[in-house]
């Protein structure tokens, strides 16, 4: 089953140097969803593979699949899959209002392509180093599609996205080399097997405990950065807010997945050394203040992309404060949350970036009434800024109800704190989308039809999630939740 | 084991590296900053070049391979021809004059070498008493990328950085394996490659690099 691994890591390499030699074709979008649908295949397959038969690896090591991974693998195909549809109609509306021309749409399929690969890779390596080096090239895949229409905003967001990042990775790889030292010790001097994660889990109890504390700060702070995490989150809302719609969708969707999947294996091995709770502390205390922050700062937003790249901030804090009071069912939540709010925050980026494109601006006083010039825009987004705020019947009130009641648990102090901070970022979103979706307007209808599918098929799925979790996916949760530990 | 005269050897290979952090935190030509990078690659290469001719270790000798032909030789040619067709030469004053960032400097170093200490007690390598010397490098580099404006200088204080780095991984443990070193090679020839465009699209749209007329651009409505 080694070659479903191939299939999916090959595909997107595949798909980028396509583009990359054929160039702008009339075909190019159908194209980039057929590689995407054959990542998805792979990724499919090997979820399965997984699910009846355990963990595997493969390549000499190198490659690593468990349920935690696999889950964040099928996910990330998924919404790659669906973004790829929703991006054809719309770079075709793109291009008909002359905001994309044909090099910048081979750059935009080739880039696409190269950084779901790097993400892809991310996960599935088991060579901790090389998830450092995958991490390092999705930035500087997207860094020219944050900066694709070479606005002076979109230029200004591409070298904050660049800078703050690349710092932030080189701290990462400090920590990565930190952690290969005291590997070394623990494994003997054996060289490149010294960093693949597997070999380390076995023995992350006689790893040195101060060096490991040192690499932890290290590995947090740098794969922070790329989470959002509160005194580093700096670079997101500009990188989400002024690249094309589809790449912050899967910026806000995945990477940041991605980034948490990075910490929380980190995490697991300064646990294990350390004996004690202190990684899980300062995960929950970083996770804490990025969701009051973020949630304050929705309230100062008038870009409607920038507003939803604030609220995922916020979500990847409830992630990291979820993950870092650990246990079984701190983790299932965790998980959950991170599925429900990829699928969501995709789905109304979908429906914002149709938005903007019907009212000609992402200024949300520009945006109104929706249900008139575009009704099933103007109803995803509402549903969508609905789902993302935890109303009842979606699968984020299941996740956050979840989080809040084992808070209440273990960690009582900080109900209050999270409960306002939801309180706030209700009001802020609310109060912004109510006028977009229904207020008065004088444009007229667009004859552009709008990609909806995916929008509505993530929101069922979210629906359905909060609903009802089928019990293989649950069984997936809760082996994915055991993985990480802690509590 | 390592003679003692090697050793020597290796400790002023340290501390040049070391001296050339602090010249490149003083220096506002941009041509002579790239000049100081080169110089700073070339010392990290003998160094490893060294350390591998005394242990032995094949995976040395392909770092410094590695060093010699990114960072003494590619990287350099790419900035020059970059300043040259820009036309960037100097900074403009940086966020804090330059005696003022030598201060900030010396308390770095110690710091760098107090972290440094569980570190090397740690590190079973010759070299490790230089692991401190790596992390001043690191954050040295660190303090020229935040206190200047030009986006070209911030970017060569970012690949002095990646210098520390590679340092330290040699100091304490003769290197990372080399699938990873290759890996962050890779990166970082692409990175550079990356912003060549970039800067180029910056250059048209504002006909300067100064990063605070990006800023300032940015927050007008």
């Amino acid at each position: 089953m080694t070659l479903a691994l191939w299939l999916l890591l090959g595909s997107p390499v595949v798909g980028a140097a396509t583009f990359a030699m054929l160039g702008a074709r009339p075909r190019a979008a159908e194209l980039n969803v057929a590689f995407s649908l054959v990542t998805f295949a792979a990724a499919a397959a090997l979820s399965v593979r997984v699910a009846t038969r355990g963990a595997m690896s493969a390549g000499g090591e190198q490659f690593f699949v468990d349920p935690l991974n696999v889950f964040l693998v099928t996910l990330t195909a998924f919404v790659a899959l669906t973004t790829s549809l929703f991006s054809r109609p719309y770079m075709r509306i793109e291009t008909a209002d002359r905001r994309m021309t044909p090099g910048r749409l081979r750059l935009y399929h080739c880039m696409y392509q190269l950084f779901i690969a790097t993400m892809l890779l991310a996960l599935t390596t088991n060579n901790l180093g090389l998830m450092w080096v995958a991490m390092e090239a999705a930035t500087l895949s997207t860094v020219l599609l944050v900066a694709l229409y070479r606005t002076p905003a979109s230029l200004a967001a591409g070298w904050k996205y660049f800078v703050l990042c690349g710092v932030g990775i080189a701290q990462a790889l400090f920590g990565t080399v930190l952690l290969y030292i005291a590997a070394e010790r623990a494994l003997g001097a054996s060289g490149a097997s010294a960093l693949l994660w597997t070999h380390l889990d076995a023995v992350k109890s006689q790893l040195e405990p101060r060096v490991l504390s040192i690499a932890f700060v290290f590995l947090l702070v740098g794969y922070g950065t790329k989470v959002g995490l509160v005194p580093l989150h700096n670079w997101l809302a500009d990188a989400h807010a002024e690249g094309p719609t589809p790449i912050s969708a899967v910026l806000s969707g995945l990477l940041l997945n991605v980034a948490i999947y990075a910490v929380m294996r980190c995490k697991v091995l300064a646990e294990g050394a350390l004996h004690s709770a202190w990684p899980s502390a300062m995960l929950m205390g970083f996770g804490l203040l990025t969701v009051v922050v973020a949630s304050f700062s929705l309230w100062r937003q008038q870009d409607i992309k920038r507003l939803f790249a604030y609220s995922s901030i916020e979500h990847m804090g409830v992630i990291s404060f979820a993950f870092g009071m650990g246990g079984p069912v701190a983790n299932f939540a965790g998980l959950l949350h991170m599925t429900v709010h990829s699928l969501t925050k995709s789905a109304i980026f979908f429906a914002a970036g149709h938005a903007a494109q019907k009212s000609g601006s992402q200024l949300m006083d520009r945006i109104r009434g929706l249900v008139t010039i575009s009704p099933s825009v103007g109803w995803g987004l509402m549903i969508g800024a609905l789902a993302i705020l935890g109303v009842p019947p979606f699968g984020v009130f299941a996740s956050e109800f979840l989080i809040l009641t084992t808070a209440m648990r273990t960690e009582p102090w900080a109900t209050p704190i999270l409960l306002i901070s939801f309180a706030v970022a209700f009001a802020a979103i609310l109060q912004r989308v109510q006028p977009m979706v229904f207020g008065e307007t004088r444009l007229r209808r667009l004859p552009h039809s709008p990609a909806l599918l995916p929008v509505f098929t993530h929101l069922l799925i979210v629906l359905m999630l909060g609903l009802f979790i089928p019990p293989f996916l649950a069984d997936w949760y809760r082996a994915a939740a055991q993985l990480l530990g802690g509590g | 084991m390592i003679p003692p005269l090697v050793m020597q050897l290796l400790d002023s290979l340290a501390a040049l590296l070391l001296l050339l952090s602090f010249a490149m935190l003083a220096q506002r030509r941009i041509v002579t900053l790239v000049d100081l990078f080169a110089l700073q690659g070339a010392v990290l290469c003998a160094a490893t070049l060294l350390l591998a001719w005394r242990t032995g270790e094949v995976n040395l000798y392909l770092s410094a391979a590695l060093t010699l032909s990114v960072k003494v030789i590619a990287l350099p040619r790419l900035l020059h021809a970059m300043i040259r067709r820009l036309g960037v030469y100097w900074d403009t004053d940086p966020l804090l004059n330059i005696s003022g960032t030598m201060l900030v400097g010396v308390p770095i170093v110690v710091f760098a070498f107090g972290l440094a200490q569980p570190i090397s007690a740690l590190a079973s390598t010759a070299t490790r008493s230089a692991i401190g010397i790596a992390i001043a490098v690191i954050l040295l580099a660190f303090l020229t990328m935040i206190t200047r404006r030009k986006a070209m200088s911030q970017v060569i204080g970012f690949l002095s950085m990646e210098n520390g780095l590679f340092f330290g991984a040699m100091c304490a443990s003769y290197g990372m394996p080399m699938i990873v070193e290759l890996g962050v090679a890779l990166d970082v020839l692409v990175a550079m490659l990356v912003l060549g465009v970039f800067f180029f699209q910056i250059r048209e749209q504002f006909d300067s690099l100064d990063l605070d007329r990006l800023e300032s651009r940015r927050e007008a409505p």
